[in-house]
Protein backbone atom coordinates (compact mmCIF):
# COMPACT_ATOMS: atom_id res chain seq x y z
CA UNK A 1 0.00 0.00 0.00
CA UNK A 2 1.45 3.43 -0.94
CA UNK A 3 1.79 5.95 1.91
CA UNK A 4 3.62 8.86 3.10
CA UNK A 5 5.37 7.47 5.94
CA UNK A 6 9.21 8.07 4.39
CA UNK A 7 8.14 11.56 3.63
CA UNK A 8 6.49 12.28 7.52
CA UNK A 9 9.55 10.65 9.07
CA UNK A 10 11.97 13.05 6.92
CA UNK A 11 10.14 15.71 7.62
CA UNK A 12 10.59 15.43 11.65
CA UNK A 13 14.31 14.14 11.15
CA UNK A 14 13.97 10.98 11.67
CA UNK A 15 15.77 7.91 10.78
CA UNK A 16 14.07 4.32 10.13
CA UNK A 17 15.90 2.46 13.07
CA UNK A 18 14.60 5.93 14.97
CA UNK A 19 11.01 5.40 13.74
CA UNK A 20 11.57 1.53 14.81
CA UNK A 21 12.22 2.24 18.29
CA UNK A 22 10.05 4.18 18.38
CA UNK A 23 7.05 1.94 16.72
CA UNK A 24 9.17 -0.95 18.80
CA UNK A 25 9.60 -2.71 15.44
CA UNK A 26 12.35 -3.82 13.65
CA UNK A 27 13.57 -1.37 10.58
CA UNK A 28 13.44 -3.82 7.87
CA UNK A 29 9.33 -3.39 9.61
CA UNK A 30 9.71 0.01 8.63
CA UNK A 31 11.41 0.01 5.14
CA UNK A 32 9.15 -3.00 3.94
CA UNK A 33 6.10 -0.43 5.66
CA UNK A 34 7.59 2.69 3.62
CA UNK A 35 8.13 1.21 0.38
CA UNK A 36 4.80 -0.28 0.46
CA UNK A 37 5.91 -3.87 0.38
CA UNK A 38 3.73 -5.02 4.00
CA UNK A 39 0.90 -3.42 4.70
CA UNK A 40 0.79 -2.93 8.62
CA UNK A 41 -2.31 -4.49 10.92
CA UNK A 42 -4.95 -2.33 11.57
CA UNK A 43 -3.16 -1.58 15.76
CA UNK A 44 0.51 -0.95 14.08
CA UNK A 45 -1.12 1.26 11.56
CA UNK A 46 -2.94 3.15 14.73
CA UNK A 47 0.14 3.09 16.68
CA UNK A 48 2.26 5.12 13.58
CA UNK A 49 -0.85 7.51 13.29
CA UNK A 50 -0.62 8.19 16.54
CA UNK A 51 2.72 8.78 16.89
CA UNK A 52 2.62 11.51 14.00
CA UNK A 53 -0.72 13.06 15.55
CA UNK A 54 -2.82 12.34 12.11
CA UNK A 55 -5.07 10.04 11.09
CA UNK A 56 -4.62 6.74 9.26
CA UNK A 57 -6.08 7.62 5.62
CA UNK A 58 -3.36 10.46 5.97
CA UNK A 59 -0.40 8.32 6.07
CA UNK A 60 -1.84 5.02 4.13
CA UNK A 61 -3.73 5.96 0.86
CA UNK A 62 -6.32 3.71 -0.01
CA UNK A 63 -5.68 0.85 -2.93
CA UNK A 64 -9.01 2.70 -4.69
CA UNK A 65 -7.99 6.19 -4.81
CA UNK A 66 -4.07 5.50 -4.92
CA UNK B 1 15.09 -3.38 18.58
CA UNK B 2 18.38 -4.67 18.28
CA UNK B 3 17.99 -8.55 19.84
CA UNK B 4 14.37 -8.57 20.74
CA UNK B 5 13.65 -10.63 24.44
CA UNK B 6 11.24 -13.14 22.51
CA UNK B 7 14.39 -13.89 20.32
CA UNK B 8 16.66 -14.57 23.26
CA UNK B 9 13.96 -17.21 25.16
CA UNK B 10 14.37 -18.84 21.90
CA UNK B 11 17.76 -18.90 21.68
CA UNK B 12 17.81 -20.60 25.08
CA UNK B 13 14.90 -22.37 24.53
CA UNK B 14 16.59 -23.94 21.42
CA UNK B 15 19.98 -24.54 23.01
CA UNK B 16 18.44 -26.05 25.90
CA UNK B 17 16.62 -28.64 23.40
CA UNK B 18 19.37 -29.97 21.43
CA UNK B 19 21.47 -30.57 24.22
CA UNK B 20 18.42 -32.38 25.30
CA UNK B 21 18.19 -34.05 22.02
CA UNK B 22 21.97 -34.77 22.48
CA UNK B 23 22.09 -36.54 25.81
CA UNK B 24 18.85 -38.27 24.70
CA UNK B 25 20.15 -39.35 21.40
CA UNK B 26 23.64 -40.50 23.01
CA UNK B 27 21.52 -42.65 25.96
CA UNK B 28 18.82 -44.45 24.00
CA UNK B 29 21.84 -45.47 21.63
CA UNK B 30 23.90 -46.78 24.62
CA UNK B 31 20.99 -47.99 26.62
CA UNK B 32 20.31 -50.42 23.06
CA UNK B 33 23.70 -50.95 22.81
CA UNK B 34 24.90 -52.34 26.33
CA UNK B 35 21.36 -53.26 27.99
CA UNK B 36 18.60 -53.58 25.13
CA UNK B 37 15.73 -52.85 26.94
CA UNK B 38 12.41 -55.04 26.01
CA UNK B 39 8.45 -54.44 26.25
CA UNK B 40 7.13 -50.97 26.73
CA UNK B 41 10.33 -49.55 27.73
CA UNK B 42 12.22 -50.30 24.71
CA UNK B 43 9.47 -48.35 22.95
CA UNK B 44 9.87 -45.70 25.49
CA UNK B 45 13.39 -45.56 25.31
CA UNK B 46 13.32 -45.44 21.13
CA UNK B 47 11.13 -42.81 21.31
CA UNK B 48 13.31 -40.96 23.86
CA UNK B 49 15.62 -38.57 21.20
CA UNK B 50 12.56 -38.19 19.37
CA UNK B 51 10.60 -35.83 22.38
CA UNK B 52 13.77 -32.70 22.10
CA UNK B 53 12.70 -32.65 18.40
CA UNK B 54 9.12 -32.56 19.02
CA UNK B 55 10.40 -29.95 21.14
CA UNK B 56 12.19 -27.36 18.71
CA UNK B 57 8.91 -27.11 17.18
CA UNK B 58 7.46 -26.26 19.98
CA UNK B 59 10.16 -23.82 20.56
CA UNK B 60 9.51 -22.31 16.91
CA UNK B 61 6.04 -22.29 17.35
CA UNK B 62 6.21 -20.45 20.63
CA UNK B 63 8.62 -18.03 18.90
CA UNK B 64 5.76 -17.23 16.22
CA UNK B 65 3.27 -16.88 19.10
CA UNK B 66 5.75 -14.34 20.87
CA UNK B 67 7.19 -12.16 18.20
CA UNK B 68 6.15 -8.83 18.37
CA UNK B 69 7.21 -7.34 15.31
CA UNK B 70 4.46 -8.21 12.54
CA UNK B 71 6.72 -8.10 10.04
CA UNK B 72 9.26 -10.37 10.72
CA UNK B 73 6.62 -12.75 12.32
CA UNK B 74 5.53 -12.70 8.73
CA UNK B 75 8.73 -13.44 7.43
CA UNK B 76 9.10 -16.29 9.65
CA UNK B 77 5.70 -17.72 8.75
CA UNK B 78 6.46 -18.20 5.10
CA UNK B 79 9.76 -19.77 5.43
CA UNK B 80 8.03 -22.30 7.60
CA UNK B 81 5.06 -22.47 4.62
CA UNK B 82 7.90 -23.05 2.71
CA UNK B 83 9.90 -25.70 4.97
CA UNK B 84 6.31 -27.57 5.78
CA UNK B 85 5.28 -27.73 1.83
CA UNK B 86 9.25 -28.97 0.48
CA UNK B 87 8.72 -31.72 3.26
CA UNK B 88 5.57 -32.91 2.52
CA UNK B 89 6.39 -33.11 -1.36
CA UNK B 90 9.60 -34.74 -0.56
CA UNK B 91 8.46 -37.15 1.49
CA UNK B 92 5.17 -38.07 -0.40
CA UNK B 93 7.69 -37.87 -3.37
CA UNK B 94 9.75 -40.68 -1.78
CA UNK B 95 6.89 -42.29 -0.16
CA UNK B 96 5.92 -43.33 -3.85
CA UNK B 97 9.05 -43.91 -5.49
CA UNK B 98 9.97 -46.38 -2.24
CA UNK B 99 6.26 -47.77 -3.12
CA UNK B 100 7.03 -48.78 -6.91
CA UNK B 101 10.54 -49.87 -5.13
CA UNK B 102 12.92 -47.31 -6.67
CA UNK B 103 13.69 -46.15 -3.86
CA UNK B 104 15.04 -47.63 -1.00
CA UNK B 105 13.51 -47.57 2.49
CA UNK B 106 14.14 -43.97 4.23
CA UNK B 107 13.16 -43.06 8.25
CA UNK B 108 10.94 -41.08 8.91
CA UNK B 109 13.00 -39.04 11.35
CA UNK B 110 14.49 -37.43 7.90
CA UNK B 111 11.20 -35.37 7.73
CA UNK B 112 12.45 -33.37 10.58
CA UNK B 113 15.94 -33.05 9.36
CA UNK B 114 13.94 -32.12 5.38
CA UNK B 115 12.04 -29.67 6.84
CA UNK B 116 14.87 -28.47 8.90
CA UNK B 117 16.67 -27.95 6.08
CA UNK B 118 13.64 -26.10 4.33
CA UNK B 119 13.65 -23.13 7.25
CA UNK B 120 16.89 -22.95 5.08
CA UNK B 121 15.49 -22.47 1.79
CA UNK B 122 12.28 -20.43 3.35
CA UNK B 123 15.18 -18.08 3.96
CA UNK B 124 16.53 -17.58 0.79
CA UNK B 125 13.25 -17.19 -0.84
CA UNK B 126 12.79 -14.45 1.77
CA UNK B 127 15.71 -12.98 0.88
CA UNK B 128 14.89 -13.35 -2.95
CA UNK B 129 11.33 -12.13 -2.86
CA UNK B 130 12.70 -9.04 -0.36
CA UNK B 131 15.38 -8.16 -2.91
CA UNK B 132 12.95 -8.22 -5.97
CA UNK B 133 10.46 -6.38 -4.35
CA UNK B 134 12.97 -3.54 -3.38
CA UNK B 135 14.12 -3.39 -7.20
Amino acid sequence: MNNHLRTLRAERGWSQQDLAQLLEVSRQSVNAIETGRYDPSLPLAFRIAELFGCAIEDIFISPSKG
Amino acid sequence: MAFPPEMKRYTRRLIATMALYGVALVGANMWFHYAPPSGLLAYFVAILPALPIMGVFVVIGRLLLEMRDEYVKMLLVRQSLVATGLTLSITTAWGFLEGFHLAPHAQGYYAATIWFAGLGVGGCVNAILERRARA
